[in-house]
């Protein structure tokens, strides 16, 4: 097939690689780079600025030194909302990984019913994170919701109204929301691992859990890497969900870092103070995305098909 | 009436408002650009279109004068209006609840000074409560114009529960505690509570604070006193609301209730619950949620119960005074003067002042008995007017009278405290240490 068609001649798609790459690549990416200085690059040097003013949002902006920074990190509101966005993290990461490996290597498949049944499980991350608040919400109420409904009293629980429950279901609803992308994620990292491996594991005698573990498993190593860089520095800006559902409540059990920083700077009027939330915010999700790049190695971005 | 309360609703979209909204004023709407003056309110029916239609009567009375109106939804608003304020792109007529939020309009030098306007108009300043004018307020100085209608916090209670109960409403706060159990026994909450809210809760604290120490207690925190939340009254009244609470005289999960979903009010009709503290607009929201629930005469309505041995009058209220007008100083001198001929002539014009006691509100106009008593929802109109007109003292909520910092960490602290998750004592440090803010 491809021998018929020139344009795909070894040669001559080598020499305009090069071309490209030294004249037109670069001007390529000039939108990007534009959008990205705009809309990144600009607004965390203001950000930046802006930590080390007292501005309410209002009036002039009257530089502060480090006023704002001094304020937020003594305040023992810091350290227990950098606890509770750990947590979340882990809590989250740990409910979603598993599953998510589960279930994308059970819709990699290629039978008929699981492409039905992918599409299903893949309808959470359709729905915006504040219907999704807005209908768990409705659901859970304790006088009018599901468990009340229905009569079920172990369903009609105070499930936002104590700290503990209030916040194990914010874990739940964020991995409902986010397990069909993940599993998406592995789907396709499980149908890039070459079948011969498969076949030769079969021919020694593996059963399809030895197969899971001893192949499915480490082959989807960089896979997993990158679906818990996602998982770990999405889990930082969980603000709209929780919101809607608890608003940091009851008594500050699920207040994460970001919410913190918005019902400082747009509820509070202290700017300055969110603006310092906000850099620590960057800082943690940098340091987070470097780590685990250090941790899957300095070949985690490579194809993963080589060597085998 | 919805509108009141969906301005504490709470949307997930938030999050991308300061953002997109900081975007979209680029360019449009900055004082100068057009000649007319720029109006910016909340949308939501009916309140929505009592609004535009003052408006366009103004506009078409005086075609040389134009006002151009923008609607926006509540909690959207109050972002949208803070950040164009600080960049400098503001409306002419800015929406407003008073209070502290105009507070800190006043001190960055935002909005203009009408105290010498209203000494040449003394007529426009005659005809509204007085009482309302303490908001508008800010060192003596007036800086907006009371408009729309008066609400007052209001106990409400379902009759068909009481008669069913064989029990009649609290006159007192030794009642409320003995009833507590006696409803709870046949099944019902006593008193329903959207505490997700917060500022549900703080209804409570405002009453309570009033009547066992009288309105000095908060006035000494508004005024910025040293350690004024460790008032022996307030520390009292910070018991007593922990002692309902461990009396299970709210209902069970009222942590997890809002009330913008209105699953409060819909306690309280549907007889889960028998009493419910809320502002004058709840009325309108059972009128149209609640069946026949207030056509049967079902909805019973009174002023907060008297603490036995308080210092505070009975007759005091608390809540919200009127909605407020203020004009941007950065606006031209032309759009200036065109607000001002709407403060004069179009504001709670006649047409305006029907069509507001049509929702079951109260203008603040002085005068309006005989329209109210007119109407059929005369009893309940009739109840607010006297609240209203009567009260010694007619306090603003806490969380608009005081700055936006302050009114966060008392929101927040009332939320720890109705979860027992904080003492009394601990509320007031944590209180004391932002007085002033």
């Amino acid at each position: 097939m491809a021998t018929t068609e020139p344009a795909s001649d070894p040669a001559a798609r080598g020499t305009r690689t090069r071309r490209d790459r030294g004249g037109v690549l670069p001007w390529l990416a000039a939108p990007a780079l534009v959008f990205f200085v705009g809309f990144a690059v600009i607004p965390l040097v203001g950000v930046f600025a802006l930590s080390f003013t007292t501005w309410d949002g209002i009036g002039a902006i009257v530089p502060s030194g480090l006023t704002s920074w001094q304020a937020v990190l003594t305040d023992p509101g810091l350290p227990h909302a950098l606890w509770v966005t750990f947590l979340v993290m882990v809590a989250s990461w740990a409910v979603q990984t598993p599953s998510s490996i589960l279930l994308g290597t059970f819709l990699a498949g290629y039978q008929r019913h699981r492409a039905v049944l992918s599409v299903v499980y893949f309808v959470p991350l359709l729905l915006s994170s504040a219907a999704i608040a807005i209908a768990y919400k409705a659901l859970l109420d304790p006088n009018f919701g599901l468990g009340a409904g229905l009569g079920i009293g172990l369903l009609s629980q105070d499930w936002l109204g104590r700290p503990a429950l209030a916040f194990g279901l914010v874990v739940f609803v964020v991995s409902w929301q986010f397990i069909p992308f993940h599993a998406l994620i592995y789907q396709g990292g499980v149908r890039q691992i070459p079948r011969s491996l498969y076949e030769a594991a079969q021919l020694d005698g593996a059963g399809r859990v030895r197969q899971f573990f001893t192949i499915t498993l480490p082959q989807l190593r960089y896979t997993i890497i990158t679906s818990s860089t996602l998982m770990v520095v999405g889990s930082l800006t969980f603000f709209d969900l929780i919101f809607v559902l608890t608003e940091g409540g009851p008594a500050d059990a699920t207040r994460v870092l970001a919410l913190d920083m918005y019902k400082r700077g747009f509820q509070a009027n202290l700017m300055g103070p969110a603006s310092v939330i906000a850099v620590i915010l960057v800082l943690v999700g940098l340091v987070l995305a470097l780590l685990l790049r250090r941790l899957g190695g300095r070949d985690a971005s490579q194809s993963q098909l080589e060597g085998v | 009436m919805a509108n009141q309360l969906s301005r504490r609703t709470v949307l997930g979209l938030a999050a991308g408002v300061p953002l997109s909204l900081a975007l979209g004023s680029c360019g449009t709407s900055g004082p100068g650009a057009s000649s007319g003056a720029t109006y910016w309110f909340l949308n939501g029916q009916p309140q929505e279109g009592i609004r535009t239609g003052a408006v366009d009567r103004f506009n078409k009375a005086d075609p040389s004068e134009k006002i151009s109106p923008t609607t926006f939804q509540n909690d959207a608003y109050k972002t949208k209006i803070k950040t164009a304020i600080g960049a400098g792109q503001a409306p002419t007529i800015i929406w407003g609840w008073g209070g502290g939020t105009l507070r800190t309009y006043v001190k960055a030098g935002q909005v203009e000074d009408l105290t010498s306007w209203f000494d040449q108009n003394a007529k426009v300043k005659g005809r509204l409560f007085p009482t309302a004018f303490s908001a508008a307020t800010v060192d003596g100085k007036i800086y907006a114009l009371p408009c729309e209608t008066v609400q007052p916090i209001i106990m409400y209670y379902n009759k068909r529960v009481f008669d069913s109960v064989g029990a009649r409403p609290p006159q007192t706060w030794g009642e409320v505690m003995d009833l507590v159990p006696k409803l709870n026994a046949k099944g019902i909450a006593p008193f329903s509570l959207g505490g997700q809210s917060r500022w549900t809760n703080m209804m409570w604290l405002e009453f309570l604070f009033d009547r066992i120490g009288g309105p000095e207690v908060f006035q000494a925190v508004f005024d910025g006193q040293k350690d004024a939340w460790s008032n022996p009254a307030a520390i009292e009244a910070l018991t007593k609301v922990q002692d309902l609470v461990r009396a299970d005289g709210f209902i069970k999960g009222f942590s997890s209730i809002t009330a913008d979903s209105n699953a409060d009010q819909a306690l309280l009709y549907t007889g889960k619950a028998a009493m419910m503290l809320h502002g004058s607009w709840s009325y309108g929201i059972q009128q149209s949620q609640g069946g026949d629930f207030v056509s049967s005469g079902s909805l019973g309505f009174m002023n907060f119960p008297a603490v036995d041995g308080g210092k505070g009058d009975p007759s005091d209220t608390v809540g919200n005074p009127a909605q407020y007008l203020s004009i941007s100083s950065k606006a031209t001198d032309e759009q200036k003067k065109i607000a001002k001929d709407f403060f004069a002539k179009g504001v709670l014009d006649d047409e305006e002042i029907k069509q507001w006691i049509g929702t079951g509100g109260v203008p603040v106009v002085k005068g309006t008995q005989d329209l109210l008593a007119k109407d059929r929802n005369a009893e309940f109109l009739k109840f607010t007017y006297d609240i209203a007109s009567n009260a010694k003292v007619f306090a603003q909520s806490w969380d608009q009278a005081l700055s936006p910092t302050a009114a966060e960490t008392l929101l927040d602290n009332i939320s720890k405290l109705f979860q027992l998750s904080i003492t009394p004592q601990q509320f007031a440090t944590n209180l004391n240490a932002v007085i002033g803010q």
